[in-house]
């Protein structure tokens, strides 16, 4: 397939959102979706250092890509990412080290997560860095949107805050399962759900109009 | 007797209270994607355990021998060790599906294709930096050659667990094949859910064993 075939940039950046959200539609990288969403403020420091591991792989495969050997493409992709995901390991130890001990080990988890290895092996090594970076920021997005959903519906429920402010009146009880390892099954269980089901109805929508379209003259 | 029972507690802490899917999450993707079937299941599973015991004892060797400041080399290398460990590991699973491929010619049919996606699966790299974040439990500093034996104990437990959580959930799937799931639960959705109530009465062992 020659470059030109492949989406451009723009599409590359909506398609991650939603259409080809790596979480809900992809159903990529789960580890650290169900495992940092206890609360909104430790899924966006996940989210920042996704953002800066994915764009930094994706540029960098993208400019090597003439240069990759097939068969060691796998393994080049690793130590890049490893090295990424090192500096932005050390960096939010040095910064943020409270963050950085709550999410303890899903940083450098970071290196096996198959968002990351998927977007340089389909995207990043086949085309420019511009479509590559777009593509790194929307799947990013999508990730982000994902991890903030599940996070806000887990730390509101289990914990009656949304990011440390409280936004449920204490009268409420406090649903202390949504913040235990089940609350996060049941939750990302029921998201995924209701994604199905919605873009189930738009294809049967779509269908009928089709349908409809077409046999209408007919009738007439 | 007294060595055998801190080997013992860490055993039951890690497969059972602890489990590694139900609470520390790690290595979900398979679990979602190659729990269909009871037999994959277990190939899976002992898949994952083999490797992360090798991997494990590689990784605390390299760790506390040469990347840690107390170490032969006498200098903090520590910053390099996330590209150490997945190199290791990527090493580990190659030579240890060499080594099946060439004298075990059953057992490498029966794991399959499972051993190469071993690499990129986060429970492996998950123990080793789990063992490497409690240095006070496993440390060469601070427990000697006995850190080495309850490291590679705590791995080879982590991969038991692993085993364990796969298995009934793969026989759960079993069972429901025939049964009438709504169409958006089906797949991921009723998977997921499932995972859920296991993972409530895992919830049940909490504080156990230390």
């Amino acid at each position: 397939m020659s470059e030109t075939d492949l989406p451009g940039a723009g599409e590359r950046f909506i398609r991650g959102i939603l259409p080809e959200n790596p979480v809900f539609r992809q159903l990529l990288g789960m580890c650290p979706v169900l495992a940092v969403t206890a609360g909104v403020a430790t899924a966006l420091t996940m989210s920042a250092a996704v953002l800066f591991v994915l764009v930094g792989s994706n540029l960098t495969v993208s400019l090597l890509r003439r240069q990759l050997v097939p068969h060691l493409r796998i393994l080049v992709y690793t130590l890049l990412i490893a090295v990424y995901v090192t500096i932005a390991d050390i960096v939010l130890k040095a910064h943020l080290p409270d963050l950085s001990r709550a999410l303890g080990p899903y940083i450098p988890l970071i290196i096996v997560n198959c968002i990351i290895i998927g977007r340089a092996e389909v995207v990043a090594s086949k085309q420019r860095p511009w479509p590559a970076f777009t593509d790194a920021v929307g799947q990013t997005l999508g990730f982000t949107l994902a991890l903030v959903l599940l996070a806000s519906v887990r730390e509101i429920l289990g914990a009656g805050k949304w990011l440390g402010f409280q936004v449920l009146p204490d009268a409420f009880p406090k649903w202390g399962i949504m913040l235990l390892p089940p609350g996060a099954f049941i939750s990302l269980g029921i998201l995924i759900a209701i994604v199905v089901w919605s873009s189930q109805r738009q294809a049967r929508k779509a269908r009928e109009a089709q349908l409809a379209a077409t046999v209408t003259p007919e009738v007439a | 007797m007294d060595t055998l029972m801190t080997l013992l507690t860490i055993v039951v802490a890690t497969a059972v209270v602890n489990n590694f899917v139900f609470t520390y999450f790690l290595g979900i993707c398979s679990y979602l994607g190659v729990s269909k079937r009871v037999d994959m299941a277990v190939g899976m599973g002992l898949a994952v355990t083999f490797v992360m015991a090798i991997a494990g004892l590689l990784t605390w060797l390299l760790n506390n021998l040469f990347l840690s400041e107390h170490g032969l080399l006498g200098y903090d290398l520590t910053f390099v060790k996330y590209i150490v460990f997945i190199f290791v590991i990527a090493g580990a699973v190659q030579l240890v599906e060499m080594y099946i491929r060439k004298f075990h010619p059953p057992l490498y049919k029966a794991f399959g294709i499972f051993l190469p996606l071993i690499t990129t699966n986060c429970a492996i790299l998950g123990a080793c930096l789990l063992v490497d974040l409690q240095t006070d439990r496993f440390s060469y500093v601070a427990q000697g050659m006995m850190g080495l034996a309850k490291a590679v104990v705590y791995n080879v437990a982590a991969g038991l667990g692993y085993t364990l959580a796969i298995v009934l959930m793969a026989s759960i799937r079993e069972e429901i094949e025939f049964a009438d799931i709504p169409r958006p639960l089906q797949g991921a959705g009723i998977t997921l859910l499932i995972a859920a109530i296991l993972a409530m009465a895992f919830q049940g062992f909490a504080g156990m064993a230390g």
